[in-house]
């Protein structure tokens, strides 16, 4: 037995000490300072302070930064399952926008007979001529129920996709652009009129949501700070995830997965368990997103949309739980000053931004801003 | 007077006729020309069946709107002057003189007319578009002329049309026994037209025993049109397939030997396409005599234009990632948005118009209703052509070794003396080359525009993924299979569930042979 053990075995290089807690004390007081801010400053400075203050959080910049909390999810999202796990989807965009039309649905039943027709049902069901509601809408009508919508359709999906894509090895690059054919598959089966949720148009011109007007300030802030609070709750959920026994074993199947195969682990519960709950945070962060920004249509599932995801982690830093949030900031904060300022070079900026951050930054900002510090 | 080619053409058919052509007089002029629609359509009728050049001359004129008429006179106007249709003489046209107007079944009726007139001229041509036109309104009037021209006619395609449409003038006739003979004879010809016509009879038919012929002329005609529609759907499945295999060979060396995941591949297509564009512009600006040929220096300008492209990524970009497939994907989807953008800021937004050469517009009339354009005819001779090219390419040429060699083992290949960073640019600016060729094919039968690359860079990775990686047989097959599966399913579902259905295909697909149709086998399955 002695004779294959190699001579001098490899001290086993130790990347992160195991911590006791889930963050350090100053990690904490950063997580207490964003719910801070997310839960009360910017509430107070949207609300409280007058329009004409220098202090004043318009509306235009609360709804920028929900969106891009809702983008932030995804991307936290796709870390979890491409930076610790190493399965780089390019289909997540389906996950959120079904999260969005569950979403939309219930928002749609909300219009009740407001909408352009005056009819009890959807405007377009009105122009189809529809005289009652197809299957999928049975439970439209109840929040309650549609709220488990945006978590067991996405995650339903997810699990039967992912449960015969991995059964079958499926992986690197195989599995994106196989994950890339389901979202482009499903984009072309919500275009059509037919399946029922609205075609090209999707779902827009939402009036109420729990019977409370959506457009008034005070609907808006608090859909603002649930999606802030959310984002932070996923935060701690990932960072959680990350460090238990799971969360190593995960990143042991990236690094190794045959080995870990070898070791006695079936990497498929491992990674089967993870592709759900990344999907799953994708369709809630698409829950939130509808009504802020009232409208999903199916060019949310269009396979630009979902590869966007991935450069947002890979933009912030892969492998880290902040480094997502930072690049879903800074690519969509840079992406509306661009489509304001100067429109034509937004698509060279993005181009540019996907070669230079896999060729000159695979860490991402947080990598640069790490390597800053250790050479300081 | 001079006499415009077209009535002289009529002129010589009218001496062809026959000689029992009565000359015209004015009280027929007259009643051809002035009153209601259905007299003058008797009165035309009636002289059709014996016509003179003067009478042609002036139906000619009247289908020309270039006759007027006084309460007295009629007069054919020529070159602002005017003309007495019986005598020929010029004469003073009084300024009261008003225009003769034709209502649409007038202009139907003058049309039948000159066609009829048509059937006797000695132009091959001219007879088979006469035929034509009388196909598609079956009028009984007409038999006499049509049946005189039928027994006279030497051409047998042209014989046979005749012959149609002589059984479709019977369909309609009085007597029992002619229509049971048309409706039997019809049953042989098998037009969509005819069963249009069948139809149309089967529903007014009083008579049990022709409506039973009717009946069975039917079913045969549905037959043979079914197997033409069967053959369509066939012949487009592999026109599509032949575009995806051009689409899918470019893949399978660059994705499939060198193991780069190219997302901007459809972009080099769109390169390839936007090349055929400026080359057919300069055709046509400096050489509009040779513009039909332009094609032929597209293909070499497009293989050009995106081989080097090709070759400048793989020198500035990929070669950085090489074995870093995800990477590799998500700097390349990079580059296929600054190709497009780039696009759009130097051709514009919109789709640019790319125009057939006359030798590759229309089609060959295989069965009656089925035509296989020529244009897709072209792109798969095209696409087996360039196959040829590549897997010759690849298996006899000293550079089809070296990327073998590479591709196999990168290292003993290096030791051997080879290249292997040249080697790579070139293997990838092949692929780039051959995508051009695609995007040069694709603009003879689609639109180009900066969209071009994307709606088939999905459709492509799905044709390597199926085909099984580094094999260019696999992809063959894959491709014209996926094409035709595609057609069939579009016929029974409709384009959108079809294209899901494939997809859906292709996912459970893979649960079985995960490394495609043509595994590789032994070692090198593994890497």
């Amino acid at each position: 037995m002695s004779a294959v053990l190699p001579t001098s075995a490899p001290t086993p290089t130790v990347t992160s000490v195991p911590r006791v807690g889930l963050l350090s004390m100053k990690s904490w007081g950063a997580v207490a300072l964003a719910l801070l801010v997310v839960a009360v400053v910017v509430p107070v400075l949207n609300l409280a302070v007058p329009a004409g203050s220098a202090f004043h959080a318009s509306d235009y910049a609360v709804q920028l930064v929900a969106k891009i909390m809702c983008y932030a999810i995804c991307a936290l999202a796709m870390d979890l399952i491409w930076g610790y796990t190493g399965i780089l989807s390019l289909g997540h965009g389906v996950f959120f926008a079904l999260g969005g039309y569950a979403m939309g649905m219930y928002l749609m039943r909300q219009i009740g007979s407001d909408g352009q027709y005056r009819m009890p049902m959807p405007d377009f069901m009105v122009f189809l001529n529809w005289k009652e509601f197809p299957w999928t809408w049975a439970v439209s009508d109840s929040f309650v129920a549609q709220m488990l919508l945006v978590v067991l359709v996405p995650g339903l999906l997810a699990f039967v996709f992912g449960y015969f894509a991995f059964r079958s090895r499926i992986k690197g690059v195989y599995f994106s652009i196989i994950t890339q054919a389901m979202t482009y598959a499903a984009m072309l089966l919500f275009f059509r009129n037919e399946t029922g949720f609205g075609g090209n148009n999707g779902f827009t011109d939402f009036k109420r949501i729990l019977d409370v007007p959506i457009a008034t300030p005070s609907m808006r802030m608090t859909l603002f700070v649930l999606t802030g609070c959310t984002l932070i709750g996923f935060f701690l959920l990932a960072r959680w995830l990350v460090g238990s026994k799971f969360g190593r074993v995960l990143q042991a199947i990236r690094d190794a997965e045959t080995r870990v195969m070898f070791t006695g682990y079936n990497p498929l519960h491992y990674k089967l368990a993870m592709w759900v709950i990344s999907a799953v945070m994708c369709g809630i962060a698409g829950a939130l997103y509808v009504p802020q920004v009232g409208i999903i249509n199916p060019g949310e599932m269009s396979p630009a949309a979902s590869i966007e995801i991935a450069i947002w982690a890979a933009v912030g830093g892969r492998g880290t739980l902040i480094g997502p949030i930072v690049g879903a900031f800074f690519v969509n904060g840079a992406k509306s000053w661009f489509t304001q300022a100067f429109p034509e070079f937004w698509l060279y900026f993005l181009g540019a931004l996907f070669i230079a951050v896999t060729i000159f930054l695979p860490q991402g900002i947080i990598g640069l801003l790490k390597r800053k510090k250790e050479s300081s | 007077m001079s006499v415009p080619l077209s009535l002289r053409c009529l002129l010589v058919c009218v001496a062809l006729f026959g000689g029992s052509a009565h000359a015209l007089t004015p009280q027929q002029a007259r009643a051809l020309v002035v009153g209601e629609a259905e007299p003058r359509i008797a009165a035309l009728n009636a002289v059709l069946a014996a016509a003179d050049e003067k009478t042609v001359a002036l139906i000619q004129a009247m289908s020309d709107d270039a006759v007027k008429f006084t309460d007295s006179a009629v007069f054919v106007m020529k070159d602002g002057k005017g003309f007495d249709p019986v005598s020929g003489a010029e004469v003073a046209v009084p300024d009261t003189a008003e225009d003769v107007i034709n209502n649409n079944q007038m202009r139907g009726e003058l049309d039948t007319a000159l066609a009829s007139i048509k059937l006797f001229s000695p132009d091959n041509t001219v007879r088979a578009e006469a035929v034509k036109t009388l196909a598609s309104e079956p009028d009984e009037n007409k038999l006499p002329m049509v049946e005189k021209a039928w027994a006279a006619e030497q051409v047998p395609a042209i014989k046979d049309a005749l012959g149609a449409v002589r059984f479709a003038i019977l369909l309609g006739s009085a007597d029992k026994a002619k229509r049971l003979e048309a409706a039997t004879a019809l049953g042989a010809t098998g037009t969509p037209a005819t069963k249009t016509l069948l139809l149309d009879r089967q529903k007014v038919e009083t008579e049990a025993d022709v409506k039973a012929a009717i009946g069975v002329a039917l079913k045969t005609i549905e037959g043979r049109l079914a197997w033409g529609e069967r053959l369509g759907v066939i012949f487009t499945g592999v026109s599509l397939g032949s575009i995806l295999l051009l689409v899918a060979l470019g893949l399978a060396i660059t994705y499939g030997l060198m193991g780069v995941i190219n997302m901007a591949h459809g972009e080099l297509m769109m390169i390839g396409a936007y090349a055929t564009y400026v080359i057919q512009n300069v055709f046509r600006a400096y050489f509009p005599g040779l513009f039909d040929y332009y094609v032929l220096l597209a293909i070499p300008a497009s293989f050009l234009a995106a081989a080097l492209v090709g070759a400048v990524l793989e020198r500035s970009v990929i070669r950085w990632l090489y074995g870093r497939p995800l990477e590799t994907l998500l700097a390349t989807w990079g580059i296929s948005l600054v190709l497009q953008q780039a696009v759009r800021s130097l051709f514009g937004a919109q789709n640019v118009p790319v125009e057939n050469p006359a030798w590759l517009s229309g089609g060959v009339a295989a069965m009656s209703n089925l035509t296989l354009p020529y244009n897709r005819i072209a792109i798969i001779v095209f696409a087996v052509l360039v196959l040829v090219g590549v897997s010759l390419l690849i298996a006899r040429t000293r550079l089809g070794l070296f990327v073998r060699g590479v591709t196999q083992n990168r290292k003993m290949a290096a030791c051997m003396g080879v290249n292997t960073a040249r080697i790579d640019t070139y293997a990838f600016a092949l692929g780039s080359g051959i995508a051009g060729l695609a995007g040069c094919a694709l603009s003879q039968v689609g639109n180009v525009g900066p969209d071009l690359g994307q709606s088939y860079i999905v459709d492509s990775f799905m044709v390597v993924v199926l085909g099984g990686v580094g094999q260019l047989a696999g992809t063959v097959y894959a491709a014209v299979g996926l094409g035709v599966l595609n057609k069939l399913l579009e016929g029974w579902q409709g384009a959108v569930l079809a294209k899901i259905m494939v997809l859906v295909f292709i996912v459970i697909f893979i649960q079985k042979r995960p490394q495609g149709i043509f595994a590789l086998k032994g070692r090198s399955a593994e890497a």
